[in-house]
């Protein structure tokens, strides 16, 4: 059983058994409350946590506002390490790619798209397959106003992402022996620094 | 009441985990990513963000190894929670939640200037109690405040704080004008060991009795370190040499005098 989190819009959290089936889950679009709602997020979904016990964590590792999808990662690292099992690191949009290719809804190539604030998108193309979508381009940042999808590709801008597809993409890396990822945050801007010299006063 | 707590601190550039017992130190793990910070002058909240994602799991697992406990013997969690770089927080306190939560331990969110006087609680054998009430004078490079501690869970007041840079800011701000590297703490100190603290009387912020009146316990160090600036710039624009060790011991001296006036009026009052 698989504890996924995911603070890459809002806070999702959920616990995911190992046939896939959703044992419990919390989630909220509100983007500003991550620090506040992930502890209760977790209380409520490990309280469904029964005889059988997780055996790993998955964090969803945005893109996404830093900030934000720092404090789901640093809860991850903080369970995880409780409880002594490993952290598995999945694209935030291949949460969505699942979901979207297991519904019936994408089909070929498709992108995921979020909102990167500064008039930006992140965006994820996909070749819709299961128990996961390829990644044609992995998550990069293209101005809003620029970007149009290339030919034959269905876009999907989302505002949330669900936790329990991360559990199943982090149950298909694993069965598939992808690479492990590093689970800290797609960093896909670097920071903000000035480099400015004393300016005269006189 | 010997509880056995550990502590998350990540308000600024440092990752702080710290363990006690009771009013024991058992452990004090700090990963600083002031390195880091250098070449700008000064902190930036993203790169201390970051840096304290990377730091926080391998600080843990040193803090309880120096400890010698396990996370099942901890009695509770707590972190603090601000004031402080908000993206560097939100590290700490998500990750102190959640281990809060995955080994069912109370979970306590502390005040960052409660925390610094907490620091004095710590006792090695021997010594005595803090007595209380207490006058709590915080500086740093974040900080510049009084406190009036009555009680060190319940009752503690801020008297006043800086109305503009913290002190330690000041002395970074005035370290680079000076042409002295970041944090500029010790190099204004190392070179004001050579200098005359009398050479030029700065100005004393909020020390006039008018401001007085209104800010007897706030600080301001922002005109100082203008002060400072218009002093360096006259001396450059006359072709004269800017004697750093006598102007970095005359910053140092005004600050330390408004500090130490403003705390022990504190303590009289
Ligand atoms: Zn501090």
């Amino acid at each position: 059983m698989l504890l996924a989190i995911d603070t890459s819009a809002g806070t999702a959290v959920a616990l995911v058994a190992d046939d896939g089936s959703v044992v419990a889950e919390r989630s909220t679009a509100d983007i500003r409350r991550h620090a506040e709602v992930i502890g209760p997020f977790l209380a409520d979904v490990l309280a469904a946590e029964g005889d059988v016990r997780v055996t790993g964590v998955v964090t969803g590792i945005g893109p996404g506002p830093y900030t934000g999808l720092r404090v789901g990662i640093a809860a991850a690292h903080a369970v995880a390490f409780a409880r002594g099992i490993p952290l598995h690191a999945v694209p935030s949009h291949d949460a969505v790619a699942i979901s979207l290719v297991e519904d019936g809804v994408a089909a070929g190539r498709f992108a995921v798209v979020t909102d990167a604030r500064r008039r930006e998108v992140a965006v994820t193309i996909y070749s819709a397959a299961l128990p996961l979508p390829r990644t044609v381009e992995p998550a990069h940042l293209v101005p809003r106003i620029e970007w149009v999808p290339g030919d034959g590709i269905t876009a999907y801008e989302v505002t949330e992402i669900p936790a329990a597809p991360l559990a199943h993409a982090a149950y298909a890396r694993i069965a598939a022996g992808m690479t492990a990822l590093a689970p800290r945050p797609l960093y896909l801007r670097a920071p903000d620094v000035t480099l400015s010299a004393p300016k005269r006063v006189s | 009441m010997n509880h056995l707590v550990l502590g998350i601190e990540t308000s600024c550039d440092e990752t702080g985990i710290g363990i006690v017992r009771g009013t024991t130190l058992l452990a004090n793990v700090i990963s600083s990513s002031m390195e880091q910070h250098a070449r700008f002058g000064g902190v930036v909240p993203e790169v201390a963000a970051r840096a304290h994602l990377d730091a926080i799991e391998p600080a843990l697992r040193q803090a309880l190894a120096e400890a010698n406990v396990t996370l099942d013997e901890l009695d509770a969690i707590a972190v603090t929670s601000g004031p402080g770089l908000a993206g560097a927080l939100m590290v700490g306190v998500g990750a102190a939640k959640a281990l809060a939560v995955a080994l069912d331990k109370p979970f306590y969110a502390v005040n960052h200037l409660v925390g610094h006087v907490g620091a004095d609680v710590l006792r090695t054998e021997g010594e005595g109690q803090l007595e209380l009430p207490t006058i709590a004078l915080l500086v740093s490079g974040g900080h510049t405040s009084l406190l009036l501690v009555r009680d060190l869970t319940r009752d503690v007041e801020l008297l006043g704080e800086t109305i503009d840079d913290a002190a330690g800011e000041a002395f970074d701000k005035v370290a680079r004008l000076l042409g002295l590297p970041y944090p500029g703490g010790p190099h204004i100190d190392r070179v004001a060991a050579e200098g005359n603290q009398t050479a030029v009387r700065f100005p004393r912020g909020l020390t006039l009795p008018k401001d007085l009146e209104r800010h007897r316990y706030d600080f301001s160090f922002s005109g100082l370190k203008t002060a400072v600036a218009r002093y360096v710039e006259r001396l450059r624009d006359a072709g004269e040499p800017v004697p750093v060790p006598d102007i970095a011991a005359s910053f140092r001296e005004a600050v330390a005098d408004v500090l130490t006036a403003k705390a022990v009026a504190a303590c009289r009052d």
